[in-house]
């Protein structure tokens, strides 16, 4: 079947055999990526359009889908895992290199691998009501030193990925002294949440000042909802990255279909359809592209981010750090 | 006729033995103090509890090991004789089919023998909407439409007003008793007895007399009996 | 033959004895298969005993400031006389069915920072009190159980007969220590127990209210394990320890004299008194008054916050909410079959069972059913068969509770009359049992489908494309910041949960014969 197609998608079209119509791609995503309010269906849409395909999802939590699934598992692709996670998926040798071009890839650090490929990040941030928060800390140790009236909400490092992420911030910024710090940010913290949503529905409630969520998260109130009081406190020591990966499967099998999405992941289509539904950063499109309402803003001096090697090292002090800050 | 052949029946402290056997056709009142054990020995023949030892045997067949339903024996206990959510005909329906599915020859005959103990027509109330005299009616009914050889009655209208257990034990002689058929009915009343009954088991201090002729029994009561009468 | 009842086996044994079956396989079977997929390999987190430490102190501390607050409003409801009262006493009884996600907005909206108590406690002058950390947890425990602890006193105080308060009026004896405090004795134990074991597996509540590590329950830790760190062993490991947990403190229920029977509806005769005026009249509607409040309040915030996201409901909302009220129907009518297969049943292990799943993590249950039926069938193909099945076995032990006393009354009035009959089997259900048990039927059916209704469950771990229930579309929404949505989401799930456990509990009633 010959499609009339741009010049440049007919390269890439030419060297993948012809597809059937009939042919699935089953992609893992989490919950919140495929649900009608996430990047999801657009992404499905477009896929789907240009591949002649059906693209189907299922949701769920990856990596323990993933291991308990094992080799047997039916996915072909699966996109949303977290960075922190990338050792423990690497581990498992359930994935295979995706050989998309990662000399397009705009994150602000440099990108080689070639089994995780990034769809998305942003980075870690607390984020406040510009009206209603009078000092908004500068810094890290700012918000540590800030009064105990100050009210905030994070996620438990146990069962979150911003959790996990905030450990590590706080272990790279301060240090041997991380734990004293968490002391000190205690009676600050109202409440530590499972999750970012609940997290993030205390700070809309107004029951907390600061949430701990993305430098990317006013972007929504800005564009979806046309308010302007939503801030992420920008910190002198740098911020935590996020960085949301996309992988295939070694045992897919349709490797061609499965390889054909990953390219997929850093073309322009897929790449406009992530600030918008996902409300962070794109990772292949130049700062100057994005959307109105992200370009303008504040970014961090400079980003942090340990590799995978260094994370899987760093989170169980890192952790054990935060428990005992929290617990003194 | 019934037999009750060596019968014991043990229970923590209470004990009670019979051993005798009842002319077909009798209607014999069951007499004795409160607590000797009336309505455990007509438990033991409906077959609700196991006697300790001996057997309950009826025309030469041993009913021993028999549950309730299987016995030739329809009972009528102290209170709850009707299921409260069935209709009057459900009610006696479940006396010719358990699972219910009654032909129109079967709803004919319930019509008929409501007829015949005064409910004509009432065979589509719940018992709740029927007096207390009709619900015993109502009972006597099923008794009377499951037609077995055997009927025990345990003080089935001791809750009614004098007049009205006077009449219920009249329609009880008058469509239940005949050839073929035996009561045994528990009774307080020594007036219940005289007015039904003619023959009469005395069951205190650990023993179910054999049964006596009822007339002679209370024209010239035994010293139990005489006790028990307050006499 | 001893003496006694003869054996007539009035209803076929082998039903109670496919559902206990069933229920073991669900509980422990598949805690047995997640421990097999964990290579046996039992080991506890290094934080795991102070979670283990916290979750009994804080089911101690809930369960006791359940029954404690409990007494005086049973109390007061069960002597005073006014207009409404049943309708109250039926409306007390939401929060105990009411989803989690839903209670924790409106436990916030009341005793949250922005809430109305310290909005109130502000215009007096009063600093702000805080709902997060341990006290949060036990409030909102506290919130769910009381109900249930008034409901049990409360039938303990109307089991009291008429007569004997007036014998104790016309000796003028003290009816608090003559009559109310032995009946005290006998039911409180129970109630403190049942609600012990409640919030000994409860976790949702500690995971928004807990405010930090030192508040970590063992259900919120097996969900740690299970959802983030992928350690199956852990997660096995905790779930076994919380049905020792449970064992224990069943074993200690028993010690102490037994749990109350009965669960179910009835509760509409007032006690007759002979006694109290002027203060106690007055102490008696302070505390209807204040259980009222604290028990209705957040309702209403739920209301009062979900309303603006009524204007625009999500697309999706009502395929959603169709699915979870199939899920609840599907769970409801299972697990009325399992428990009235395991009441007539009877014995010990059949009780047993039924309690079985109260010790249970569905976590770890979801995950178990993962394990065993991935190798046979597409986990999404089975993800509302499996979450109903689930959520049955979840409200399998207040549905038998509720039936076990029933049925045992029908079987004392009419078993014999049966009998004699010959009723047996299917008749014996069709003709005596499921007529006489009506009320308390509807009342467990409706209990069932508003747990069901409310509860996320394993759905996330199952769900495929299009599949997401009324609460995990809730979840969804937040995820995506539509917190307001989500909030009319919220007020929907909260009808939905209601209507069901109303149309159920209404059956049950309309036309049931005396």
């Amino acid at each position: 079947m010959i499609h009339r197609l741009p010049a440049g998608l007919a390269l890439t079209l030419a060297a993948a055999p012809a597809l059937a119509q009939s042919e699935t791609l089953t992609v893992y995503a989490p919950d919140y990526f495929a649900s009608e309010w996430g990047p999801g269906p657009a992404i499905e849409a477009a896929f789907e359009a240009e591949c002649g395909c059906d693209l189907e999802y299922q949701t769920g939590d990856l990596m323990p889908r993933l291991l308990l699934e094992g080799a047997r598992t039916e996915a072909d692709v699966a996109i949303g895992l977290d960075s922190t996670e990338m050792a423990r998926a690497r581990e498992t040798g359930l994935f295979a290199p995706h050989g998309a071009p990662t000399g397009e890839l705009t994150l602000p650090i440099a990108w080689e691998d070639e089994v995780f490929l990034p769809f998305n990040w942003s980075y870690l941030a607390f984020v406040y009501d510009n009206e209603a928060l009078g000092e908004v800390p500068a810094s890290f140790a700012e918000l540590v030193a800030a009064p105990d009236d100050l009210r905030i909400a994070i996620q438990d490092p146990r069962s979150s990925v911003s959790g996990l992420s905030l450990a590590l911030w706080a272990d790279e910024v301060f240090g041997d002294e991380a734990e004293e710090k968490w002391a000190a940010l205690a009676p600050k913290i109202v409440t530590v949440t499972p999750g970012w949503s609940e997290s993030y529905g205390l700070f809309t409630e107004g029951e907390v000042d600061m949430v701990l969520s993305y430098t990317t998260s006013p972007a929504y109130h800005r564009i979806a909802e046309e308010d302007d009081t939503v801030s992420a406190a920008i910190f002198e020591e740098g911020h935590y990255m996020t960085i949301e990966l996309a992988a295939m499967l070694e045992g897919t099998d349709n490797p061609d279909l499965a390889r054909r999405f990953m390219e997929f992941v850093v073309s322009d289509t897929f790449q406009e359809i992530i600030p918008t539904s996902n409300w962070s950063y794109p990772s292949a499109m130049p700062a100057a592209e994005w959307p109105e309402g992200f370009r303008d803003l504040p970014l961090p001096e400079q980003a942090i981010w340990l590799p995978e090697a260094e994370a899987s090292e760093a989170r169980d002090p890192a952790i054990a750090a935060w428990q005992q800050g929290l617990s003194r | 006729m019934l037999r009750l052949e060596g019968l014991e029946i043990r229970q923590d402290d209470f004990a009670l033995s019979a051993d005798w056997s009842l002319d077909d056709g009798a209607i014999c009142a069951v007499m004795g103090p409160s607590g000797g054990g009336k309505s455990t020995l007509l438990s033991v023949i409906a077959g609700f509890l196991a006697p300790t030892r001996g057997r309950v045997v009826w025309d030469g067949r041993d009913l021993t090991g028999l549950p309730p339903a299987v016995r030739p024996i329809s009972i009528l206990f102290q209170d709850n004789n009707l299921f409260p959510h069935l209709t009057v005909e459900r009610n006696l329906g479940l006396g010719l089919d358990p699972r219910l599915r009654l032909d129109a020859n079967q709803k004919a005959r319930i019509a008929e023998v409501l007829a015949r103990v005064g409910l004509a027509g009432l065979g589509d109330r719940k018992p709740g909407a029927l007096s207390g005299g009709q619900q015993s009616r109502a009972a006597l009914a099923r008794v009377l439409l499951m037609d077995r050889p055997l009927v025990l009655l345990d003080e089935p209208f001791a809750a009614l007003g004098p007049g009205l257990r006077a009449e219920m034990l009249d329609l009880a002689r008058e469509v239940l008793a005949g050839p073929g058929r035996t009561l045994l009915m528990v009774s307080h009343a020594p007036e219940d007895a005289a007015r039904i009954a003619d023959r009469i088991v005395l069951v205190g201090e650990g023993r179910a007399a054999p049964p006596g002729e009822a007339q002679a029994l209370l024209a010239d009561p035994p010293p139990a009996l005489r006790a028990y009468l307050g006499l | 033959m001893a003496a006694g009842p003869v054996a007539v086996i009035r209803v076929a044994r082998w039903p109670g004895g496919l559902a206990a079956g069933l229920v073991l396989a669900l509980t422990l079977g598949t805690l047995a298969a997640v421990l097999w997929r964990a290579g046996f390999a039992l080991r506890l987190g290094p934080a795991d005993l102070s979670a283990i430490r916290f979750t009994i102190w804080q089911a101690l501390l809930s369960a006791a400031l359940s029954v404690g607050f409990a007494v005086p409003v049973a109390r007061a409801l069960a002597r005073r006389r006014f207009a409404g009262r049943g309708a109250l006493v039926t409306l007390l009884g939401a929060p105990f069915i009411l989803p989690v996600v839903v209670a924790v907005m409106g436990l916030l909206g009341v005793f949250g920072r922005g809430g109305v108590l310290n909005d109130a406690l502000g215009l007096v002058g009063l600093g702000p009190v805080s709902i997060y950390g341990w006290h949060g947890v036990v409030l909102a425990h506290v919130f769910f159980n009381l109900p249930l602890a008034t409901r049990l006193i409360l039938q303990g105080w109307q089991a009291i007969p008429a007569e004997r308060f007036r014998l104790a009026a016309s000796l003028g004896a003290p009816t608090g220590r003559l009559l109310e405090w032995p009946m005290l004795r006998a039911v409180a134990p129970g109630a403190f127990a049942v609600i012990f074991l409640i919030c000994l597996t409860s976790f949702a509540v500690a995971l928004i209210l807990g405010g930090g590590p030192r508040a970590t329950t063992v259900e919120l830790a097996i969900y740690q394990a299970v959802r983030f760190e992928f350690d199956l062993g852990r997660a096995a490991t905790l779930a076994a320890v919380q049905f020792g947990l449970c064992a224990a403190a069943a074993v200690a229920v028993r010690a102490a004299g037994g749990a109350p029977e009965a669960m179910g509806g009835g509760l509409d005769r007032v006690v007759e008194r002979h006694e109290g005026g002027g203060w106690s009249r007055a102490a008696d509607a302070a505390w209807i008054a204040l259980a009222a409040l604290f028990l209705l309040a957040p309702l209403a915030m739920v209301v009062a916050r979900g309303l603006p996201g009524l204007v625009e409901l999500p697309d999706g909302l009502w395929a959603a909410a169709g699915r979870s009220v199939a899920v609840a129907l599907g769970a409801t009518a299972l697990t009325l079959v399992l428990a009235l297969a395991l009441v007539l049943r009877g014995g010990v292990a059949a009780q047993l069972s039924s309690l079985l799943p109260l010790a249970a993590s569905s976590l770890v249950m979801g995950t178990g059913l993962f394990v065993v039926l991935y190798p046979f069938v597409a986990p999404r193909d089975v993800a509302l068969v499996v979450t109903a099945l689930v959520n049955a076995a979840m409200a399998l032990p207040f549905a038998a509770r509720v039936l076990a006393p029933a049925v045992a009354q029908a079987e004392a009035a009419h078993g014999r009359l049966a009998d004699s009959l010959g009723l047996h089997g299917w008749a014996r259900l069709r003709w005596l049992i499921l007529p006489r048990i009506r009320r308390p039927l509807g009342f467990a059916a409706g209990l069932t489908a508003a747990l069901s209704m409310g509860d996320l469950g394993v759905i996330a771990l199952f769900a495929g494309d299009g599949q997401a229930t009324l609460p995990l579309l809730m979840v969804r929404l937040m995820g995506a910041y539509r917190m307001e949505q989500a909030a009319g989401a919220a007020l929907v799930l909260l009808a939905l949960s209601l209507a069901l456990f109303w149309v159920f509990d209404r059956g049950g009633r309309v036309d049931a014969a005396a």
